[in-house]
């Protein structure tokens, strides 16, 4: 089958490539341009450690394909920190707050908390369960993945 | 796993989609969010030769005011239609039934057109289509025609959509005055499908239900109105009581499956009683 010419931004930068049209865009983010922080859990779209922002909304990359990102901006974890020290505020939460154990499922974790978060920017408990629905932690961590987007929330001002 | 390998295109317009799809033949296949197909791509339950990518298409976007309905456009995300405020003020059961689609990353890909032509029994949003007698505007090589929900969904993942055909936008009657809705699914884990689901409309005046409809999710290949619950409820007062014998008729004429998440029994235990509780919530009682 053809390779196809793509345009995609990736945190920042354009890459100009060419990709099958099977290419799932998680493996264009991890082999073909080396951004290897997106992580592949479940491969059957349920447990979200390969969330990305698509065009600044949270989606799972392994359930889109590469040829469809062409033209739009992903960000991926990789790209949240402002230069080498300055951690986003949800990567510092999820630090402060020991929201992760193993740490797989934590790029999606802290993807979709960034989705939550500038939907929301004050959400309860509740929603912020309801709001990370789509990211499972095997390590059933989700206690201390709770209060990160709570003190997420609080550094980025959305609680006083 | 990987797909198996397939020719991608994206056409600008339908007309273009729908040449598109007549040239890729009889294994061509249409994907817009693609929140459906590519877990199924995935698997390789599916080998498409060709899929037509219709995500781009403008005018198959945006929800707009027709009069007496709204027109959703197909590629309409869940994210969208949950957000829309035409759809909360006139069709607040869609608005919320999108809302309980899956998780936020998959209502951010997956279009209401896409929902409703993968006609999954499980799936919400086929449910409300038939409930509120919402109508798919379908385009093929002979042109636009109109499909009322009760005759679009076929069976198990089966649309009267012909293969060249594409679904490009959803007329869904505005509810009037006196209408109000509810929307229940039960699940056993979270971002899963609907065990059973019910959709609810009441027309209330004064102490008495007027009107109602009722519609369920996956009990059978395809969405079913509830029709003895809505002969049982027309005219009966809106309290608990009646709401309770009316709902206790939930189940007729369905033909729910067993499979690992509930056997057919439990099924229709759940029809009745989450009936009750939709057309309650829905009646203010």
């Amino acid at each position: 089958m053809t390779h196809i010419p793509i345009s995609v931004t990736v945190d920042g930068t354009v890459y100009d490539v060419e990709v099958e049209p099977r290419r799932l865009l998680v493996h264009f983010l991890r082999e073909d341009i080396g951004r290897v922080g997106t992580v592949v859990g479940c491969d059957t779209s349920n447990c979200g450690a390969c969330t990305v922002l698509l065009d600044g909304k949270s989606v799972k990359s392994c359930s889109v394909l590469a040829v469809q990102a062409d033209g739009h901006a992903v960000l991926t974890v990789q790209g949240l920190a402002e230069g080498e020290h300055k951690w986003h505020p949800v990567q510092e939460a999820f630090k402060e707050c020991h929201g992760l154990q193993c740490g797989y499922c934590t790029p999606g974790m802290v993807m979709a908390a960034v989705d939550l978060l500038q939907e929301n920017p004050n959400p309860s408990e509740e929603e912020i369960r309801e709001g990370l629905e789509g990211n499972l932690c095997r390590c059933t961590g989700y206690h201390n993945i709770v209060k990160s987007v709570e003190y997420a929330a609080e550094l980025m001002g959305g609680k006083s | 796993m990987i797909p198996i390998a397939f020719d991608y295109v994206r056409p600008g317009t339908v007309d273009e989609a729908i040449s598109a799809l007549a040239a890729a033949g009889e294994d061509g296949k249409v994907i817009s969010g693609g929140q459906s197909l590519m877990p199924v791509l995935r698997l390789r339950m599916a080998a498409p030769t060709t899929l037509v990518d219709i995500g781009s298409i403008a005018e198959m976007k945006g929800i707009t005011d027709g009069g007496d309905h709204l027109v959703v456009g197909a590629n309409a995300t869940h994210y969208e239609v949950m957000n829309d405020a035409l759809v909360k003020q006139h069709a607040p059961l869609l608005a919320q039934a999108a809302g309980t689609v899956a998780d936020p990353a998959i209502r951010h890909r997956g279009t209401f057109g896409g929902s409703l032509a993968h006609a999954d029994p499980a799936g919400d949003l086929p449910t409300v289509a038939l409930a509120l007698d919402a109508t798919m505007v379908a385009k093929g090589p002979n042109g636009t025609r109109e499909i009322a929900a009760k005759d679009f969904f076929v069976d198990y993942f089966t649309s009267a959509l012909e293969p060249e055909e594409i679904l490009v936008a959803v007329k869904v009657p505005k509810l009037g005055d006196g209408w109000s809705t509810h929307y229940e699914k039960f699940n056993r884990t979270a971002q899963a499908w609907a065990t059973v689901g019910v959709a609810a409309a009441v027309k209330r005046q004064n102490g008495t239900i007027t009107e109602a409809r009722v519609a369920l999710t996956n009990m059978g290949p395809s969405p079913v109105r509830a029709s003895s619950v809505e002969a049982a409820l027309a005219g009966a007062a809106a309290t608990t009581d009646a709401i309770a014998a009316a709902a206790a008729n939930a189940a007729d004429g369905t033909r729910p499956t067993s499979d690992l998440h509930a056997s057919a029994e439990f099924r229709e235990h759940l029809a009745k009683v989450l009936t009750k509780r939709a057309v309650a919530q829905a009646a203010g009682v």
